[in-house]
């Protein structure tokens, strides 16, 4: 019986998880190639709205999937422009991005709200869903799942195995260097913002249209962009500590939701509010245990000290920054 | 003056992008973008009435936004600083609420107004301190800030402060009219705090363009490590930049608590704060054009409070028309750049 309720804990987390995933991994590639896409949060929920919209008119799951991977790749395209080309402060776009976005799903949603429309369901797979613990772990699982699950080693191939992952990198940590190697910087950077948008709309469909399933204002995954952001950080910008610490929190979300029968006198948004604090200390952790007495301190410690160095990353040099050339 | 005339040619170009893309959109959705302008229009200059609902959102924007300013010069992006409004509504909330009984509500009130900066300028030192000392940037550290007030708020609502009898969304138990904000009679804007809102404005002007630690502050946002050659704490000045900016925008959320709504509701601070981003990037980070472009942004606010009632359409069409605006000031002040750029 526990055994049971283990496996449902677990396959609940992937499905948790799923959507926050993929949205951070589309993040760490904007990121690893030297831009900051801080639009997350609006282009989750816009991108949402579009896939709820287009599959609820055309009864089609790809044509809404579609929809709104072309709505994060087009408000990546914003912060390509504005941020690589003309020079503005990626930061300032993002954040107006945001906010923009946010309003414009709930103004062109208003007539979706709150309608019963189709959702992704899981879809047992023949032979391997009856498997003892990993048949409802992974195989009775919608495909958003299996998607995010095989993008993780998929983006860490790209970044450290092959010669275009290489390419991105450099570009991320010295796009002065990889131009005189005749990279242009700029289209790299615009091509992987593109690509990096569009996972995150591609997340946010795998909310409205599987995890999350429906429209409505509130809908549920507003401040998700700002933990997927987060969580970046937290990975250190590398791919498998990124979806590591997605489902570390996928995992704190589905603890939380029962520990809050616990307490039922306290409001459900107080408890919504926990995974926010933290978020800082995740950040404030990360960045102590890099300081010189705590690296002392663990020298005599080897075993701590060899997993503190896991925990630890480093931005993209270059992050942020609009490369110029003269 | 060429100045003048470019800054003219940019307003008009930001304008009428925005009018074209709300056009667009409100045709998207079937509407009639010529009614849709009009009930904004009507919904915040068609009355007395009206108008004073505008400059009730004007107040609070334009704290906010003045007190960005102060971290902006001095480089940071304070984010936070819509908890920081919360924080200053719970603070002047809790003074409030134990004056009850004091019978000296004019002290009752200032004690307020003060107690909600002091604790707003705490809240931001905490985000500062965590950037300084910590090393968390302060859009994550602001930002988680501000759900975590939420927290807070939602928990004194529901928990210690709650309504005798029934906790709700509706907020806490109203304070008794003794202890609201003074103002006139037919007034439905306390001129008070019209006149408080004025005053900031004016020594901001004259703090930041005419004070050596205006000049400080701008030094430290443009090159942190030469002003510490001329022995000046970059860490200081931050984290001075940042606690101004929290008590302006605790004053504004002590001013929503004592003049708008009498009480604590979960709402109090109406996403002003992030507003207030909008206004000072929309400014160029320029104090000139903060009070209009707040005013502006207010109108829209409150002129689209008519789009549910009259054209069923969602109010959030606001907060797009105000995120357009800033994105096509990115767009043509990043062209100018480029062209500067290339005839130089």
């Amino acid at each position: 019986m526990s055994d049971l309720s283990l496996t449902i804990l677990l396959a609940s987390v992937l499905a948790t998880a799923a959507p926050l995933i993929i949205a951070a991994l589309g993040e760490t590639i904007t990121e690893k190639v030297g831009v900051i896409n801080l639009s997350l949060d609006g282009s989750l929920l816009l991108a949402a709205m579009v896939a709820f919209m287009v599959a609820y008119e055309s009864g089609s799951f790809t044509l809404g999937f579609g929809a709104a991977a072309l709505t994060g790749a087009v408000i990546a395209l914003m912060i390509g422009v504005f941020g690589i080309y003309l020079g503005q402060l990626q930061v300032a776009v993002g954040f107006a991005l945001t906010l923009m976005c946010k309003d414009l799903a709930y103004f062109l949603g208003n007539p979706y709200s709150r309608l019963q429309g189709p959702q992704l369901v899981a879809q047992p797979i023949p032979g391997l869903a009856d498997l003892p613990f990993f048949g409802p772990l992974l195989f009775q699982q919608p495909l958003v799942v299996h998607l995010s699950l095989l993008l993780i080693p998929l983006v860490w191939w790209y970044f450290y195995r092959t010669g275009r992952g290489l390419e991105l990198r450099a570009v991320g940590e010295n796009p002065e260097a990889a131009y005189t190697r005749g990279i242009d910087p700029r289209r790299k950077q615009l091509f992987y913002t593109l690509v990096g948008g569009a996972l995150v709309g591609i997340a946010g469909a795998a909310f409205s249209l599987g995890i999350k399933p429906g429209w409505g204002r509130p809908q549920g995954i507003e401040g998700l962009g700002w933990i997927a952001l987060a969580i970046v950080i937290f990975g250190g910008w590398h791919p498998l500590k990124v979806a590591l610490g997605a489902l570390l929190f996928a995992f704190l979300q589905v603890v939380g939701i029962t520990l809050q029968s616990l307490w039922p006198s306290v409001p459900a948004q107080v408890f919504q509010v926990a995974p926010f604090p933290l978020m800082i200390l995740a950040l404030l952790l990360v960045n102590l245990l890099q300081r010189e007495g705590v690296q002392q301190w663990l020298r005599h410690r080897p075993g701590l000290a060899l997993l503190v160095r896991q925990l630890q990353g480093r931005p993209p040099r270059a992050l942020g920054q609009s490369f110029r050339p003269d | 003056m060429p100045n003048l005339r470019q800054h003219l040619t940019d307003t008009l170009l930001i304008l009428a992008i925005v009018l074209a893309f709300t056009a667009l959109l409100l045709a998207i959705v079937g509407a009639s973008p010529i009614e849709a302008f009009g009930h904004l229009f009507k919904g915040s200059f068609g009355s007395w009435s009206k108008f004073s609902r505008v400059l009730n959102v004007w107040i609070p924007l334009t704290l906010c936004s003045l007190g960005l300013l102060y971290a902006f010069r001095s480089g940071l992006w304070n984010i936070g600083v819509e908890g920081q409004m919360v924080l200053g509504a719970i603070g002047a909330a809790g003074v409030l609420r134990w004056g009850v009984d004091s019978g000296n509500p004019l002290l009752m009130l200032t004690l307020a107004l003060l107690a909600g900066m002091l604790l707003a300028a705490l809240w931001a030192l905490l985000a500062g301190w965590l950037k300084t000392r910590g090393g968390v940037h302060e859009i994550f550290a602001g930002l988680g800030l501000n759900f975590v007030s939420m927290g807070i708020i939602l928990w004194l609502i529901f928990g210690p402060w709650k309504r005798p009898g029934i906790a709700s969304m509706s907020g806490t138990e109203p304070f008794p009219a003794a202890l609201w904000f003074p103002t006139l009679e037919g007034w439905r804007v306390s001129p008070f705090a019209l006149a408080l809102t004025v005053l900031a404005i004016i020594i901001t002007a004259r703090v930041l363009n005419h004070s050596r630690f205006g000049l400080n502050l701008k030094a430290v946002g443009h090159n942190p490590r030469a002003v510490s050659l001329y022995g000046l704490s970059p860490q200081f000045y931050l984290l001075i930049g940042i606690i101004i900016s929290g008590a302006l925008a605790g004053l504004a959320g002590g001013l929503q608590v004592s003049g708008i709504y009498h009480r604590l509701i979960p709402a109090i601070s109406s996403g002003y704060g992030y507003l207030g981003l909008l206004v000072v990037m929309l400014a160029n980070f320029r104090l000139l054009p903060i009070p209009f472009i707040a005013l502006f942004f207010a109108a829209l606010n409150v002129g689209s409070i008519q789009l549910p009632m009259m054209m069923q359409l969602d109010s959030s069409l606001s907060g797009v028309i105000q995120g357009a605006c800033v994105l096509s000031a990115l767009l043509v002040f990043g062209l100018r750049k480029l062209k500067r750029g290339r005839n130089p």
